[in-house]
Formats: C-alpha cells, sequence, structure tokens
C-alpha cells in the first residue's frame, strides 16, 4: 500500500513543482524544455500569462478534488474495519459543485476574450507581408510598408546530411533557412496567408502567431515584436512528407538595421536582372537546373530521377520529359491539378528553363534539348 | 399460424450476416480499385454486387417467413419500430451534410472568394464576382443553372402524388381492402419510377444542353450530389415498394400487422420530405 | 442479494436454440450477444496491438532526431493509420463489445433487439479492418493526411486513401446499425419494472452514446464521399478554384469528430459509475445528476466542433463562441468527476484491479480534461495547436481515458463471463506498469507541446531530445504492460478459481444478482423482476 501513496504523490508533486519550475524558466530568456517559450511580443506576453494563469487554476482544483480523493482512499478502507455510509444524493451539494465551476471558468475566460479581440485586430499595420505556403517553402511578399516589393522564396538550410545521420548535427538543427524574414522592431506586422497546394500553417510561438495558410484563400495575422532577435518557428499543419522540414525565421531587426537590409535588398533587385532574352549555354542551364531541381523538385522525384513508385512518378525516362518540350514546360508551370504536382510558377524564368532542361538531359534522359527562358516567358502569356 | 409467439423471437444462427459482409469486402475492395481504374476493380465489384443482392433476397426472404409465421409479437414488432425511425433518422443526417455543404459554399465560401481584396487588399482570385449560381473563380468553363419550374416542378407533382398513394395503400391494409392495395402500391412504383425516369432525362439534359456537370464547381457539385443521392434513395425506395407489391400478391401482411409494409411506407414518405428539402434549396432559391 | 435462479430449466423446451454450434460456424453465424460481444473484444484487443505496434514504430523514430527507420512518407502512413486503427478499431468496437455483453444482462434482456443484423454488424469489421491495413501495400502506401484526412492534401494521396475512405464508410455503417441495435434494445426490452431511471449507469452512458454515433456516423460518411467525388469524379467541395472550400471539410470532419471523442469517453464513464459503487459498497452518488450530465455533455458536444479548428482563421464572434461552449463541458464533467469522489467518501473500500483501475482512470483523465480546458482557452490553443501538447491531452483522456476504462471493465465483468477469478497479483502488476508507463511516455509529451515541439514529425530540433527519449522509453514499458493484460486474461478463460455468481461483495446490478458465474448461454429468456 505504501508504494501507491508514494507513486501517487510523485506525481501530486510533480504537478505542483512544474508551474514554479516553468515560471523560473521563464526570466532567462533561453528557450525553455518544459514550458512556452520566452514571450517576445505583448501578445505572446498575454498568452503566456494566460497559459500560467489556468494552469494554476487547474492545479489548485486538481489538489482539491484529488487531495480529498486521496483522504478517503487511506481512511475509508475496509481493511481498516470503515464501515459505508449510506448517502447517495444531496440537492444543495450538487447546486453548489455546479455553480462554483460555472464561475471558476468565466474567471477564465474573461482575460481570455479581451487578449482574443486584441489577437483578431489586424488593422492599421505598419508592414504588410503576404506569406505563401509551397510544398516544402515559404515565399515572403513584401506588399506594404518599408520594404515595399521585396520578394523571396525562404526553405530550410539544414544539410541533408545532418537529418540523414551523415554529419554531427548543428546547434540550429532543423530551425534555420536560407532567407530570413526580415521586419523591423516595435512596427505592427500584418500576416497574410496563403498558400499555393495544400494547408500549412505559419507559425512562430514567442511572437504568438499562428494562422493556417488556406490554399485559394487569404486569411491574415499579425504581431509587433518587443525586441530584436531571431524568433524561430515551424510549419504548423501537415503537409506532407517534408512536414517536418519547413521551418520559419524572423529577424527582428532595429529600425536602422531593417533601412539598412530593405536599402540593400533593393539595391540587389535593382542591379540588371537576369536578361531573360539572353541565350544560356547548355552547360550554364544545367549547372542552375541542377540547384533547382536539388532545392524545389528532388524532394518528391528524388536526385536520381527514379522518383517513389506508386507516389512520385519517375522523370528519368518519362513520357513527358523525354517528350514534347511544350507539354513539360506546361507541368512544370501549372502542375496537375488534383496531384502532388504544385504549379512552380512561382520559380523565375531562368530557373524554370533550367530545371527543364535539366531533366531533359539527366540522367538516362538525352534528348539534347535547351530550353531557354525566353520560352517560359513565352508560356507565361 | 396467427397465434402471437409469447417469447421474443430471437432468431437461430445464421449465414447471411456473414455472407452480407463478404459481399462488402468484395465491394469495399472493388470500389477502392475501381475508382483508381484498376480492371480487377471492376470484377469485384460485380461479385461483391451478386452476392449482395443473394444475400438480400434469402435474408428478406427469412425475415418475411418469420413474419408470416406469426413469430413476430407486439414486442418484436415495436423493435422493428424503433429501429426503421433511428434508421431513418440516420438517413436525415446524411442529407444534413450535404445541405451544410452547400449553405456553407453558397453563405460563406462564395462570397468570401469574391470579397478577398476588400478584405485584405489583394486577391487570389482577383478578377471574381461572387454569386450564386457559380462554378468557382477557377473555373472558366460556363454552364446554365437547372430552372425549378419546368421538368422540377412536374417531378415534385410526381412524388407528392405518389406520398398520397402510399397512404391510400395504408388505408387499404389496414382496412383490408386487397385489390385497392394492390392498385394503389402499383401506383406509387409507377410514380416513382416515373420520377426517376424524369429525374434521368433532366440529367441529359443537364449535361448535353446547360453543360452542367459534375465538375460545374460549387454548383454542380452541390447540384448532382444532392439530387444524385435522393435519386439514388428514391430508387432504393421503389425496389423496396416493389418488393413489398410482391408480398401483397403473395397474399402477405393483416390489418394488424404490416410493418414490412409501413417501414417501406415511412422511408418513402423521408424521401418525399427530402425532395421538398431539395427543391426549395437547391432548384428554387 | 435476490436469489439465483437459471432461466434455462424454468424456460420452456419449445425452441430451436439449445446450446451454440460447435466449431468455426459458431463465430461465424451466431446471433447470440455474448458470443457476438466476445467477438467484438478480441478483435478490438487485436487492432490494439495492431494500432499500438505502429505507435511503438512511431515512438522508435523519435527516439533521436534525425531520420533513422523510417521515411517520412512512411511515417505520416503510420501516424495516420495508428490514429485511425486505435480509434475506429480499438476504443470504439471494445465498448460496443461490452455493450453486447452487458446490456442485454444490465436491463433483463433475452438477447439484442436485432439478433441477426448484430452478427452482420461485428462481421463488417475484419472486412474494413483489411481494407485499411492492406492499404500499406498498395502503390503509393496508405493514407498518409492524417487521421483527420484533411484536403487538399488528401486528395494528393494515392490509392492508399480511397482504400481508406471505403473503410470509413463500412465501419460507419457497422457503428450504425450496431446503435439502431442499442438504443432499440434498451427502449423496447427492458424487463418489467426497469423504468429508465433504474437503468444501471452503463446503460446509460451507451443509450446517449449511441445517440451521438446516430447522429454523427452518416455526417462523416457524408465527409468522406465528398473527399472520393473531390478525388476522383472532379467536384469541387473542397477546393476554391470551384466555390468550395478545404476548411469546409474541417468543419464537416469535426461536426463528427468532436461527439466522436465523447462516444469513445461516455461508455467509459458508465463503466466506472458502476465499479466505483461496487468497491466503495456504498450507493451511486447523485445518480440522476450523473444522467443528466451525461445528456449535458452529448448535447454540448455537437456545438465545441471549431475549438479543433481555432488557428484555421475565422471571425472573431466564432472563436468566442466555440471557446465558451467548450469551456461549458467542464460543468457536467466535473459533476460527475466530484459525484465519483462523494461516492468513495465514507464507503467501505477495497482496491482489485477494478477499482484501481477507475482511480486511474478518474486521476489521469482529469489531467487530460484540465489539458482540454487549456487547450480550449482561444489564445493559448493559438500557441499549443498541432504541438505534442495536443497529443498528450487527448492520449490522457483516451489511453487513461477510455482505455484504461475498457481494462476496468474487463477486470470487474470477467468473472461473470467466464466463471472464473482472473490472477489479481498479475492484474495489479498491469495496473501498475500501465500506470507508471502511461505517465513516463505522455506526461512529458506536454512539456514537448509547450516548448514548441510539432506533432506529425518524424523528426525535430535538438532541444527535444532528451523527452521524445523518454517518452519512447516509456511508450515501450507501455505496450509490454500489456502483454501482462494478454496473459492475466488467456489465464483466466482457461481456468482459475471458481468465481462466486455475485462476484464482488457490492455488485448490485441483474447480471450479478440474477444470474449465474459465468452467465449461461441464453439468459433471461423470461424476464426477471425488478423492484
Ligand atoms: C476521449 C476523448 C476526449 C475527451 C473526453 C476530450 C475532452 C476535452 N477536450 Fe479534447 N481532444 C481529443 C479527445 C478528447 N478530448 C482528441 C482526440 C483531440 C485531437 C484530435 C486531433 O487533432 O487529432 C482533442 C483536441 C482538443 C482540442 C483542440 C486542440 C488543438 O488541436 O488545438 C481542444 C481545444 O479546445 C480540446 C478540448 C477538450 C475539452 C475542453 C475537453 C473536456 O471535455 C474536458 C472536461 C474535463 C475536465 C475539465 C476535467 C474534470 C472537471 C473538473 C474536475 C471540474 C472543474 C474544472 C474546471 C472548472 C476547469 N480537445
Ligand atoms: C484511441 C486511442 C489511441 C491509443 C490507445 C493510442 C495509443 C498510443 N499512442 Fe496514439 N494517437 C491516437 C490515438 C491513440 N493512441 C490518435 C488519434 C493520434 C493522432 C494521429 C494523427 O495525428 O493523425 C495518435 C498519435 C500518436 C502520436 C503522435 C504521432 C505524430 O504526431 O506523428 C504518438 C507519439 O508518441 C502516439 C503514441 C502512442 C502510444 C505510445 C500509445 C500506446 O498507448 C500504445 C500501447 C500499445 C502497444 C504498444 C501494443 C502492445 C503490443 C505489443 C508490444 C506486442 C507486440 C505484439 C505482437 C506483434 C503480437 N500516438
Ligand atoms: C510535392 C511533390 C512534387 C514536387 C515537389 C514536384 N513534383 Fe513533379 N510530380 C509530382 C507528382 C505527384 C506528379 C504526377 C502527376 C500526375 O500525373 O498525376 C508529378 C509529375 C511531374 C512531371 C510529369 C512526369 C510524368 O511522366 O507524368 C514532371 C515533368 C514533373 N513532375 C516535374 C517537376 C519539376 C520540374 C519539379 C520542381 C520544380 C517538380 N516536378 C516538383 C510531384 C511533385
Ligand atoms: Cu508546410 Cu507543414
Ligand atoms: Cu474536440
Amino acid at each position: 500500500m505504501g508504494s501507491k501513496v508514494t507513486a501517487i504523490l510523485v506525481w501530486v508533486s510533480t504537478l505542483i513543482l512544474y508551474p514554479s519550475m516553468a515560471a523560473a524558466e521563464r526570466t532567462d530568456g533561453i528557450l525553455s524544455t518544459v514550458n512556452l517559450p520566452a514571450a517576445g511580443s505583448q501578445i505572446a506576453t498575454e498568452m503566456y500569462d494566460l497559459h500560467m494563469y489556468v494552469l494554476y487554476i487547474c492545479v489548485v482544483i486538481f489538489i482539491g478534488v484529488f487531495g480529498t480523493m486521496l483522504y478517503s482512499v487511506i481512511v475509508h478502507r475496509k481493511s481498516k474495519g470503515f464501515k459505508a455510509a449510506n448517502f447517495h444524493h444531496s440537492t444543495t451539494v450538487e447546486i453548489i459543485w455546479t455553480i462554483i465551476p460555472f464561475f471558476i471558468l468565466f474567471g477564465m475566460a474573461f482575460p481570455a476574450t479581451q487578449t482574443i479581440i486584441d489577437m483578431k485586430d489586424t488593422s492599421t499595420p505598419d508592414i504588410t507581408i503576404k506569406a505563401t505556403g509551397y510544398q516544402w517553402q515559404w515565399g515572403y511578399d513584401y506588399l506594404q510598408g518599408e520594404g515595399e516589393g521585396i520578394k523571396f522564396l525562404s526553405k530550410i538550410s539544414t544539410p541533408r546530411e545532418q537529418i540523414r545521420n551523415e554529419a554531427p548535427k548543428g546547434e540550429n538543427y532543423l530551425r534555420e533557412v536560407d532567407n530570413n524574414v526580415v521586419v523591423p522592431v516595435g512596427k505592427k506586422v500584418r500576416m497574410l496567408l496563403t498558400s499555393n497546394d495544400v494547408i500549412h500553417a505559419w507559425s512562430v510561438q514567442q511572437l504568438g502567431v499562428k494562422q493556417d495558410a488556406i490554399p485559394g484563400f487569404i486569411r491574415d495575422a499579425w504581431f509587433k515584436a518587443d525586441k530584436p532577435g531571431i524568433y524561430k518557428g515551424v510549419c504548423s499543419e501537415l503537409c506532407g512528407k517534408e512536414h517536418a522540414f519547413m521551418p520559419i525565421v524572423v529577424e527582428v531587426l532595429a529600425q536602422e538595421e531593417y533601412s539598412k537590409w530593405v536599402a540593400g535588398q533593393k539595391q540587389e533587385s535593382a542591379e540588371p536582372a537576369v536578361d531573360v532574352n539572353k541565350e544560356f549555354t547548355m552547360d550554364e542551364l544545367k549547372a542552375t537546373g541542377e540547384k533547382v531541381y536539388a532545392g524545389n523538385c528532388a524532394a518528391c522525384h528524388q536526385a536520381n530521377g527514379k522518383g517513389i513508385s506508386g507516389t512520385f512518378p519517375g522523370l528519368d525516362g518519362s513520357k513527358i520529359a523525354v517528350g514534347p518540350k511544350a507539354d513539360h514546360i506546361k507541368m512544370v508551370l501549372n502542375g496537375k491539378a488534383g496531384s502532388a504536382m504544385a504549379a512552380f510558377k512561382h520559380l523565375s524564368d531562368v530557373d524554370i528553363a533550367a530545371v527543364v532542361t535539366y531533366e531533359r538531359n539527366a540522367w538516362g534522359n538525352t534528348t539534347g534539348d535547351l530550353v531557354q527562358p525566353s520560352e517560359i516567358k513565352a508560356f507565361r502569356n | 399460424m396467427s397465434q402471437e409467439a409469447n417469447h421474443y423471437y430471437i432468431p437461430t444462427p445464421s449465414t447471411w450476416p456473414l455472407t452480407g459482409a463478404i459481399a462488402i469486402f468484395f465491394m469495399g475492395f472493388g470500389a477502392a480499385f475501381t475508382v483508381n481504374k484498376l480492371p480487377i476493380g471492376y470484377v469485384s465489384l460485380a461479385i461483391g454486387f451478386a452476392i449482395l443482392i443473394y444475400m438480400l433476397f434469402g435474408w428478406f426472404g427469412t425475415v418475411a417467413k418469420e413474419s408470416e409465421s406469426g413469430k413476430f409479437n407486439k414486442q418484436v414488432d415495436s423493435s422493428f419500430r424503433w429501429g426503421m425511425g433511428w434508421f431513418i433518422f440516420t438517413e436525415v443526417m446524411f442529407f444534413a451534410g450535404f445541405f451544410g455543404a452547400l449553405y456553407y459554399m453558397r453563405v460563406l465560401s462564395v462570397p468570401w472568394l469574391g470579397e478577398m481584396e476588400i478584405a485584405y487588399g489583394t486577391s487570389v482570385w482577383p478578377e471574381y464576382a461572387a454569386g450564386w449560381p457559380t462554378a468557382g473563380p477557377g473555373i472558366t468553363e460556363q454552364f446554365t443553372p437547372m430552372g425549378a419550374w419546368g421538368l422540377p416542378a412536374f417531378n415534385t407533382a410526381l412524388l407528392l402524388t405518389s406520398g398520397l398513394t402510399c397512404t391510400w395503400a395504408h388505408w387499404a391494409i389496414k382496412l383490408d381492402k386487397r385489390s385497392q392495395l394492390k392498385w394503389s402500391l402499383f401506383l406509387t412504383i409507377a410514380l416513382g419510377a416515373l420520377f426517376i425516369g424524369c429525374q434521368a432525362y433532366e440529367y441529359m439534359h443537364a449535361y448535353s444542353e446547360l453543360n452542367l456537370k459534375m465538375t460545374s464547381g460549387a454548383y454542380g457539385a452541390t447540384f448532382y450530389m444532392l439530387t444524385g443521392f435522393h435519386g439514388f434513395h428514391v430508387t432504393l425506395g421503389a425496389i423496396m415498394l416493389t418488393v413489398i407489391y410482391f408480398r401483397v400478391l403473395a397474399g402477405h401482411f393483416k390489418p394488424e400487422h404490416h410493418f414490412g409494409f409501413e417501414g417501406v411506407s415511412w422511408y418513402w414518405h423521408f424521401v418525399d420530405v427530402v425532395w421538398l428539402g431539395l427543391f426549395v434549396f437547391v432548384y428554387l432559391l | 442479494m435476490a436469489a439465483v435462479h437459471h432461466p434455462d430449466n424454468e424456460l420452456g423446451h419449445e425452441h430451436e436454440h439449445h446450446g451454440p454450434p460447435a466449431g468455426i460456424m459458431r463465430w461465424l453465424t451466431t446471433t447470440n450477444h455474448k458470443d457476438i460481444g466476445t467477438l467484438y473484444l478480441w478483435f478490438s484487443f487485436a487492432m490494439f496491438l495492431t494500432g499500438g505496434v505502429m505507435a511503438l514504430t512511431i515512438r522508435s523514430e523519435l527516439f533521436q532526431p534525425g531520420l533513422q527507420i523510417v521515411e517520412p512518407e512512411f511515417f505520416n502512413q503510420l501516424t495516420t493509420l495508428h490514429g485511425l486503427v486505435m480509434v475506429f478499431g480499438a476504443i470504439m468496437p471494445a465498448f460496443v463489445g461490452f455493450a453486447n455483453w452487458q446490456i442485454p444482462m444490465m436491463i433483463g434482456a433475452p438477447d439484442m433487439a436485432f439478433a441477426r443484423m448484430n452478427n452482420w454488424s461485428f462481421w463488417l469489421l475484419p472486412p474494413a479492418a483489411l481494407l485499411l491495413i492492406s492499404s500499406f501495400f498498395v502503390p503509393g502506401g496508405a493514407a498518409a493526411g492524417g487521421w483527420t484526412l484533411y484536403p487538399p492534401l488528401s486528395i494528393q494521396m494515392g490509392m492508399g486513401m480511397d482504400m481508406t475512405i471505403f473503410a470509413i464508410h463500412i465501419l460507419g455503417a457497422s457503428s450504425i446499425m450496431g446503435s439502431i441495435n442499442i438504443v432499440t434494445t434498451i427502449l423496447n426490452m427492458r424487463a418489467p419494472g426497469m423504468t429508465m431511471m433504474k437503468m444501471p449507469l452503463f446503460v446509460w452512458t451507451w443509450l446517449i452514446t449511441a445517440y451521438l454515433l446516430l447522429a454523427v456516423m452518416p455526417v462523416l460518411a457524408g465527409a468522406v464521399t465528398m473527399l472520393l467525388t473531390d478525388r476522383q469524379f472532379g467536384t469541387n467541395f473542397f477546393n476554391a478554384a470551384g466555390g468550395g472550400d478545404p476548411v469546409m471539410f474541417q468543419h464537416i470532419f469535426w461536426f463528427f469528430g468532436h461527439p466522436e471523442v465523447y462516444i469513445m469517453i461516455l461508455p467509459a464513464f458508465g463503466i466506472v459509475s458502476q465499479i466505483i459503487p461496487t468497491f466503495a459498497r456504498k450507493k451511486l452518488f447523485g445518480y440522476s445528476s450523473m444522467v443528466y450530465a451525461t445528456s449535458s455533455i452529448a448535447i454540448l458536444s455537437f456545438v465545441v466542433w471549431a475549438h479543433h479548428m481555432f488557428t484555421v482563421g475565422m471571425p472573431v464572434t466564432a472563436q468566442l463562441f466555440f471557446m465558451y461552449a467548450t469551456m461549458l463541458i467542464a460543468i457536467p464533467t466535473g459533476v460527475k468527476v466530484f459525484n465519483w469522489t462523494a461516492t468513495m467518501w465514507r464507503g467501505s473500500m477495497t482496491f482489485e484491479a477494478p477499482m484501481l483501475f477507475s482511480i486511474g482512470f478518474i486521476f489521469l483523465f482529469t489531467i487530460g480534461g484540465f489539458s482540454g480546458i487549456v487547450l480550449a482557452i482561444v489564445p493559448v490553443d493559438i500557441v499549443l495547436q498541432e504541438t505534442y501538447y495536443v497529443i498528450a491531452h487527448f492520449h490522457y483522456v483516451l489511453v487513461s481515458g477510455s482505455l484504461f476504462g475498457l481494462f476496468a471493465g474487463t477486470y470487474y465483468w470477467l468473472p461473470k463471463w467466464t466463471g472464473n477469478m482472473y490472477d489479481e497479483g498479475l492484474a495489479k502488476t498491469h495496473f501498475w506498469c500501465s500506470m507508471i508507463f502511461f505517465n513516463i511516455t505522455f506526461f512529458v509529451q506536454h512539456f514537448l507541446g509547450l516548448a514548441g515541439m510539432p506533432r506529425r514529425v518524424p523528426d525535430y530540433a535538438l532541444q527535444f531530445a532528451d523527452f521524445n527519449m523518454i517518452s519512447s522509453i516509456g511508450a515501450f514499458g507501455f505496450g509490454f504492460s500489456q502483454l501482462i493484460f494478454l496473459y492475466c486474461i488467456i489465464k483466466c478463460i482457461r481456468g482459475g478459481p471458481k468465481a462466486t455468481d455475485e462476484v464482488w461483495e457490492g455488485a448490485d446490478t441483474l447480471e450479478f444478482t440474477d444470474l449465474p458465474s459465468p452467465a449461461p448461454y441464453h439468459s433471461f429468456e423470461t424476464p426477471p423482476k425488478v423492484k
């Protein structure tokens, strides 16, 4: 019997200890392993506090109820000769324990309501960014405010070897991307979320944002970061095989640095873009194409072009990859409705030309075809 | 033998359910393979159907025999009533799902798709003006919606009349007027069959002249799924009525004991009511 | 204790049925509620092991960061099928098994209302299970969109998804027939004097559960049918381009899905409400409020579904409505917890395995309920949705809730079913192992979720490594603890000390007071008189 009581005690004490453990964790700012990470925005702080508040109430009720039960279990046992009473009804008691929880719940719902209303208020943003989910990367479009017009794709930068356990895992394993979303501190950033294929979710816990990205629809959310720093998130809706590998990194900069970043980006895009009318050589296209392929297509069609039988067709020897060029280009540009093959319109003309050229001349495919960016441009219109 | 049994009738072990399960096994795999265009699917589906029909004949035949030999007492009879009642309730919920989908699209998702620009300053479908009926923002093929006052109104009249003849049959059975019973049942079935015929004609008309298809976006999908499932239920009801008709010809049912008939008539009325819902929400509004 | 009589002897010899036919045909063709109950129970246990093996594979992959055992695509298939198999294959059929065995005996009926259809309800399950499991072996593999089957991801899947859809249709048909049977039996076949408000709570909870099933299974059937036509016949229910909405699927699914979780817990409430009074040797406290609470939970369950969708971006009013409605469920559930506590209060308790599992149930279910309340608070759900916190929440209510309830019920009624007493020592070992390993597995998942580990991932960031390792170790411990259960049951079926007719000192329902142990093949052909 002693062991039972100890076991129960262990769990009760864990429950009591846990919130205090969690509360202590909050101040030191590092990522917690037992509680919500330190909040990085007003809303996230409210969320954090609400969670602690509700948790404490629950722990108190828990101790009340199970303290009573534990007492009963220890004292009211037959082996101690305890004789059963025979009450089995009391309207008063029952009314009391229906009403009290009602008030407790009211006490929880009240502060939550205020936060919800704030959380949903996406009006008057300083900056609006559209994030588009792709299988499996994020596309960002700065639509309004400082930085308007900036546009880039952002995908995981953890090397495959680390995931495959062929290289030691880095510190930011699975939580690093090639292009961070950069925003200024203390500005209201409105995120518009949509998707190109399946449902994804844009989620950064520390900023208190999680919003599904639904294909064909736009939804929004907002945050205002308290201080500069790096905030990490993950795609939070199952979106296929690489769902685990679709992180989000938000880089919050002080205002001046943000302006510098914007200027840098502007300059980059002002540099004469690669001329779409330029004629590329086979080698140039194949080299670029291989990179584009590895970054966008290999997840499904595999690096060796063999695909995965039953799910993703191989491109090595596929009718489309060695057939007429037009069908191949259309497939990549528009995808195929009702299948996992999404439209890749968001890639640049050069990239698409390169990847198509690559596919037509890689592995066992030897069409010798060269697809120029100008052809892609023609197809777009 | 008309003496009421004094015990609740518990059937002896039976192979019919197992036969039914085997049928469903073939049909389940068959359907999954068929929709993926594997030839073996059709074979499996056909085998499954054949077994199912065999099972239905056998099972219902047994029940009819048990019923006629007086094995079902009052309590068994009321079990059937509860059972049939709740079964119809599940059918109501099934249709509620599809009506819900229709209303969700009409009232929520289609307007959202049209108002995106206003709400977010940018839109996935900039060109789209919401309205109903619609094929949705991404489907360019045009179609003409189905009007309410032609064939559909006639169909409404057909089904309502068949509801009346069905009730007439019920009176006939209660008053033991066998020839009236036969006639009214026959009429009910004929009206049902005519309804199905009209519905089939309407589909052909929709496909060939209105260019209204399953693939015509929200309108096409809800139109065909709702009317299609309803039509399927009418067909089932008509088949059940036909079975009842043959049982009547064979002299089954008594004025005070005829739940086989009543259950089917409940079903028929249910199908009727669903049609009214369809007529109003799919065709009229 | 009322006199135990043997209806077999009293009964006229007019009937066809004496004993069961011998051999395999007994099980294939049976119309006997006890045989069918047994079939359900074994089937669900087999499914539990199947789903459990999938869970262990998941936990093995998650033992360490990095991909080591399975590919991501296969991992998603495992997660999906683990959820589907456990929910539709293990927990639900197990409760139907209990209903079959117990309801006729508890209300004094000779059998289920539709005995032959009852057989069909069961024999539909194996083809459905076969469809589900064999979908692993078709090109493209099993469905990998999560047990919630959200489109458009589920539109992308291969043939395995169609097999899953048809399996769900068949399972749904089986549940509907089972529920019609249960409702009819309870409403129409009670012994004289067994008024509604005298029915044992297990019967009450099942009546309400059956109503939930009747209301929501057809809706699920509709949802997956739309999924099927979207996949194969070009409809656009869940496609914005055609004016549909992927989120509409979520609404329809959760309109089914939330009542579904109560379908999996209410019968467990019923079982526990039978056991606690028995071992406290004291009448259940607040019988009628238990009935009202159960009904309130059922009714409320229809208006809370969107709490699974707080992140889809609904209007603020919808979020508020669904938050308030969800929180309200704590009140009737609380009434139940308090009533159980009050029943134990000043009882004369003993702690055999059924009682241990019942107490374990209340204790851990309440933790799960509290994490449910935490999740119901929208702003908190925003940070926790789709993380391991949710996984922890629902394993607390499903494993230490539904499953522990099933264990409790099994030990409670096993002596009545087999006529033999089970091995109490083994059963207690089973309890303590389950209790400890369960918590090791799932308690730490709260931490993982809070710290941000997403669910449905085969790989995770390094900060989550420690707790995942602990959780995986716990899972193996928990899994192997279930082998004790299996052994204990087989041992009890094979023999053991003879159980008395009453079995437990404090038991007062008809199967204990009016029937011998083991319960005869046909019980109550003449209805007992209930005072
Ligand atoms: C048996 C199954 C079961 C049960 C009983 C419950 C019970 C509850 N669940 Fe749970 N839930 C699931 C199974 C279940 N759930 C599953 C499977 C999922 C995930 C599905 C998926 O996404 O795959 C889920 C997910 C889920 C979510 C969505 C999380 C997310 O995805 O973001 C939410 C949010 O509100 C929620 C809430 C609740 C609540 C409030 C209850 C309440 O009913 C709990 C009530 C009980 C108590 C509160 C304890 C006892 C009460 C007292 C002692 C009284 C005093 C208490 C207070 C005043 C607080 N559940
Ligand atoms: C209904 C009940 C139910 C039950 C009982 C369980 C039981 C368990 N579950 Fe499950 N789980 C779900 C329902 C359930 N689960 C659902 C609905 C999901 C969501 C799916 C989704 O996201 O879509 C989920 C998801 C889920 C996940 C998250 C997966 C992910 O997000 O990727 C995890 C991870 O730890 C997990 C673990 C476990 C474990 C360790 C058990 C253990 O309790 C299992 C213990 C049992 C065994 C281990 C079997 C024992 C047998 C042997 C050891 C013997 C072997 C013998 C032979 C082969 C003969 N479950
Ligand atoms: C999410 C998975 C996925 C990604 C990423 C993907 N594809 Fe595909 N692809 C598919 C699927 C599935 C099909 C089969 C579509 C069908 O016919 O149903 C396909 C088909 C194709 C085909 C036609 C092959 C044939 O024989 O039918 C080509 C060519 C192709 N993809 C090229 C690409 C290129 C180029 C990229 C990257 C820019 C890419 N794919 C990225 C899943 C993907
Ligand atoms: Cu994108 Cu998960
Ligand atoms: Cu829920």
